[in-house]
């Protein structure tokens, strides 16, 4: 296979799934570019992309703040009460030890969807301010490799099999988190859908290009 | 079928996080980086196959545990149960809830078991370097990175289980050694879908044409 083939021109990118290169035609505004191959999504072009994510993400941060500090879901049962924050339920499987679910927990429902946003809002933040890095571009880096791990939306699910599971033993009281994070999870939805990376990758300047 | 140009045969290498395309080195053993992102470049990921069938046997490996032993253990005055998965799932069948039977059924015993299959399928067609069903088997992964996730499901249940049901003399439940296994049955697939690369299925049919024009 010759290696000394001669640089691409431009607007060339290779398909993730399959390595087909293809032209990087424009897209109009809220249109997804697909790869002519295996239908993997390419590109999208999100209108207004920069400004929405930022509002989508800053909202989660604030219900992230609510969906922890209070009770998820309380349970009644012959008159006495029980509530419970996901932090004491992480804290609580470490006690009985079972530290590697604990860490499991902890990691996918807690952490890695705080980081996420952490590092969405430390990136956007000075883009916004129109600062430009290429630091900024490698750290986004991070985000991509914590996404796959931040399960907020089963964690949802979650509670609500426990609900039908605790609603025999006495009466279930959902709690302010709960609602935070049914809240959470469609804003972080709503701020994934609005991203468009292209908009961080325009904003480094490759050496040699 | 009509000659398709990839990255690979132009001797590029693409950025698995920005996608952008680089000259790939002249000595295939250096190591290079993305000019855009500084993320290392790889034309395929590194030991693909390799990594992903050690990762298939551990989590087909604790598997058994995962389902055989207990994972909640249920005490009030008048009873003492243990559950395993499918106990749990049965009882809430047998409870009259089917909805809710059929969703913790599909998401922790369905899908950690067809995820593994799949990925076994995928990696063992890849490594035969089959040109067969390629666009189905594409979709297929595509499921499974997809699907996989939901299996945690149970971990999240019990967790929030055992801390909210702790009435002593009255009711507690706690969780039982198969939550570990289960957890690393989780883990051990979501890695194993990471490292598999979907580009492989795809190989060879260029590799193929490649070797028609020579
Ligand atoms: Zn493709
Ligand atoms: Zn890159």
């Amino acid at each position: 296979m010759p290696a000394d083939s001669p640089n691409p021109p431009a607007p060339l990118v290779a398909c993730h799934e399959c390595d087909l290169l293809q032209h990087d035609v424009p897209i109009a505004p809220g249109e997804t570019a697909r790869c002519v191959r295996c239908g993997a999504e390419l590109a999208r072009n999100p209108p207004d992309s920069l400004d929405r994510t930022l509002a989508y993400t800053l909202t989660a941060a604030i219900l992230y703040v609510l969906a922890n500090a209070f009770p998820l879901i309380g349970l009644e049962l012959q008159g006495r009460y029980a509530e419970v924050t996901l932090f004491a339920a992480v804290r609580n499987l470490w006690h009985i030890g079972m530290q590697p679910v604990s860490a499991l927990v902890f990691v996918t429902a807690q952490l890695f969807p705080l980081l996420e946003m952490l590092m969405i809002l430390l990136v956007l933040v000075p883009l916004r301010l129109g600062r430009r890095s290429p630091r900024l571009v490698a750290f986004f880096r991070l985000v991509l490799s914590v996404r796959p791990w931040g399960m907020m939306e089963v964690f949802l699910l979650g509670m609500l099999v426990s609900l039908v599971k605790l609603a025999h033993s006495g009466s279930v009281i959902l709690g302010t988190a709960f609602w935070a994070t049914a809240a959470l999870i469609l804003i972080l939805t709503l701020a994934g859908r609005a991203f468009d990376r292209r908009v961080l990758w325009r904003m480094s300047h490759p050496e040699g290009a | 079928m009509k000659p398709a140009l990839t990255a690979r045969q132009a001797g590029l290498l693409s950025c698995h996080v920005c996608g952008q395309l680089a000259q790939a080195p002249l000595d295939a053993n250096q190591r290079s980086r993305c000019p855009r992102c500084a993320a290392p470049l790889h034309q395929r990921k590194p030991a693909s196959i390799n990594t992903t069938w050690a990762l298939l046997v551990a989590a087909a490996l604790l598997y058994l545990p995962a389902n055989l032993l207990p994972i909640m253990v249920t005490s009030s005055p008048v009873n003492h149960q243990v559950d395993t998965i499918m106990s749990g799932v049965i009882f809430l069948w047998r409870d009259g809830q089917w909805p809710l039977a059929l969703v913790v059924f599909f998401a922790s015993v369905v899908v950690p078991l067809l995820k593994i299959l799949a990925l076994v399928y995928l990696t063992a067609s890849v490594q035969m370097r089959s040109r067969h069903r390629v666009m189905q088997r594409a979709r297929l992964y595509r499921v499974v990175e997809f699907v996989g996730r939901w299996s945690m499901l149970d971990i999240y249940v019990i967790t929030l289980l055992v801390a909210l049901v702790q009435f002593r003399g009255l009711a507690t439940v706690d969780a039982g050694p198969a939550a570990v296994a289960f957890g690393a049955v989780i883990v051990l697939t979501m890695f194993a879908a990471l490292t598999f690369d979907p580009r492989l299925i795809w190989d060879p049919l260029t590799d193929s044409e490649t070797a028609d024009h020579d």
